[in-house]
């Protein structure tokens, strides 16, 4: 009876746990719009944020997108092949990264490279109390701090989504044309004929734009968060890659459904 | 004006059920050095939490110059942490600024001074704790006894009314050690202000501090000068300063018998 008891405890606390820290999280994002006004009136501080998430993300955003376009280009060729449309491949290629792979991949990187350094690098400064010696000198640490890193991540993600659709187009052209051999002229004007702006560029940016407030948010909180110990920051940052990675597949799944169904 | 800048009444403080603080009253006064001595764990340095409006009492009140600390809303409690400097255990400098740009923090968050002032009011701190010649320094380039000075030259950055020290002189080799001390005498005097240290390092403390509280059991157990606290004849007081390992503060933690233990 009393293992039954502390089964049913246990899981009691690990629900109200978790209640409980979606409900700091939703204090925190809110917290951090309200402190926002510092973030763009010092905009200098909102770009630092900006060049450390966005410009030192673009090794790995560049180099993933050219190899994914690259991919997409060879199989998407195979099997348009058998049903004799392998022109059409320029449009599969940019479809594809434009309104899914691009958002999704770009946030799936970001989650791993800028996330978790934004998650470590606050643990850490809450561990080496130089959140509570800013606030000791009467300085707001979410406006200071947390949110010029929000804001980065909500500008960087767009642009850097662009970026990887853009390379990885590039990458299927590289396949498709310059190796395979498609016909140049109906990769670029079916692709052209075919992508819409509002339907497809737009709706792609909108996806990356939930994604970044939702991975930055995570990996803002994840941080502010941690436990001040070495173990309590490593646990943080690797929820940071979890949550984040799950919570932009599911997100995808609810913004294609009112996309497509819109 | 009263004499006392900082006045806790019978203050409690706890974390869930446990008492920490049990009804501590404390006086701190304009212009003076006070020590805060006591075990680990203690709570000393949630006194300066108390002070600082970090954390609310359970009752009592904290109050400087006649305003009760945590009556405040948010921007009364910053207001009042203006008047305020800290020094944090570790220095608590901000690892991504220059030491320059730690002590030039304050003073760009707070004031709308054109840039040559700051350079002169950084450089002229800098210089009291004796670092000028390292401003261009990170804070990963630092000794810990450097670290805790540029932490020092910024916790003076705006001539606070009061400084608070946590645990100033842990980790510090002897030289860096004498170095602190000397500069908090100093400082507190050429400043005006008035210095609370939290500390356990008994021979330092007593060499410059005026006055000393000594908090165990979440009361404070003794108060005095240096001088009336080396004659106290209370047993806690004595095996804290002559640091005899076993008295009213045992050497074993509560526990079981030792032989139901290892089941003899």
């Amino acid at each position: 009876m009393k293992s039954l008891t502390n089964f049913f405890e246990k899981i009691g606390y690990s629900v109200t746990r978790r209640i409980q820290r979606l409900g700091t999280a939703a204090r925190l994002f809110f917290l951090i719009l309200i402190s926002s006004g510092e973030s763009f009136k010092r905009f200098h501080l909102t770009m630092k944020e900006i060049y450390f998430t966005g410009v030192m993300s673009l090794v790995i955003i560049i180099v993933s997108a050219f190899f994914v376009g690259m991919v997409l280009g060879l199989q998407g060729y195979y099997t348009l092949q058998k049903y004799g449309s392998s022109e059409a491949i320029g449009v599969l290629v940019a479809l594809a990264l434009v309104r899914e792979l691009g958002p999704v991949v770009t946030a799936l990187l970001f989650a791993g490279r800028a996330g978790t350094a934004i998650t470590a690098e606050i643990g850490l400064m809450k561990a080496t109390e130089q959140l509570s010696a800013m606030e000791m000198m009467a300085v707001n640490p979410v406006g200071r701090i947390i949110a010029p890193r929000f804001w980065a991540g909500v500008i960087a993600m767009p642009i850097l989504a662009s970026i990887f659709s853009m390379v990885g187009i590039l990458g299927g052209y590289v396949v498709a044309v310059i190796v395979i051999g498609v016909d140049e002229g109906a990769f670029w004007s079916q692709m052209q004929a075919n992508v819409d702006f509002r339907y497809d560029i737009v709706n792609g940016v909108i996806k990356s734009l939930v994604f970044g407030v939702a991975c930055t948010t995570i990996a803002l909180f994840e941080g502010f968060d941690a436990p001040p110990t070495a173990e309590g920051v490593s646990r943080a940052t690797t929820r940071t890659v979890v949550t984040s990675s799950l919570v932009i597949l599911g997100l995808d799944f609810v913004l294609t459904s009112f996309m497509l169904g819109g | 004006m009263s004499d006392n800048l900082i006045n806790i009444q019978n203050l409690t403080f706890g974390y869930g059920k446990e008492l920490l603080h049990k009804g501590i009253n404390m006086e701190f006064q304009r212009g003076k050095v006070s020590a805060i001595m006591g075990g680990s764990g203690s709570g000393k340095t949630t006194i300066l939490k108390l002070i600082g409006g970090q954390i609310k009492p359970k009752s009592g009140s904290v109050s400087i110059d006649g305003q009760v600390v945590h009556d405040q809303n948010l921007s009364g409690i910053y207001k009042l942490r203006r008047k305020m400097g800290m020094l944090f255990q570790h220095g608590a400098l901000f690892t991504d600024l220059s030491v320059y740009e730690n002590v030039a923090f304050p003073m760009r968050e707070h004031t709308d001074l054109p840039e040559n002032i700051i350079k002169d009011l950084v450089l002229m701190k800098l210089n009291a704790v004796g670092l000028r010649g390292a401003y261009k320094l990170m804070p990963t380039e630092l000794s810990g006894g450097m670290a805790r000075r540029v932490a020092l030259a910024r916790a003076i950055a705006l001539d606070p009314d009061i400084i608070m020290y946590d645990e100033p002189f842990a980790g510090l080799d002897p030289i860096s050690m004498a170095v602190i001390c000397d500069l908090i005498r100093t400082l507190n005097d050429a400043l005006g202000a008035t210095s609370i240290i939290v500390t356990h390092d008994v021979a330092e403390t007593f060499s410059f501090a005026d006055y000393i509280y000594f908090v165990a059991d979440g009361i404070v157990a003794a108060e005095g000068s240096p001088k009336q606290l080396m004659a106290s004849k209370l047993p806690f007081v004595k095996q804290f300063i002559h640091s005899e390992k076993d008295g009213p503060v045992p050497f074993h933690v509560a526990a079981p018998s030792y032989n139901s233990d290892l089941a003899l």
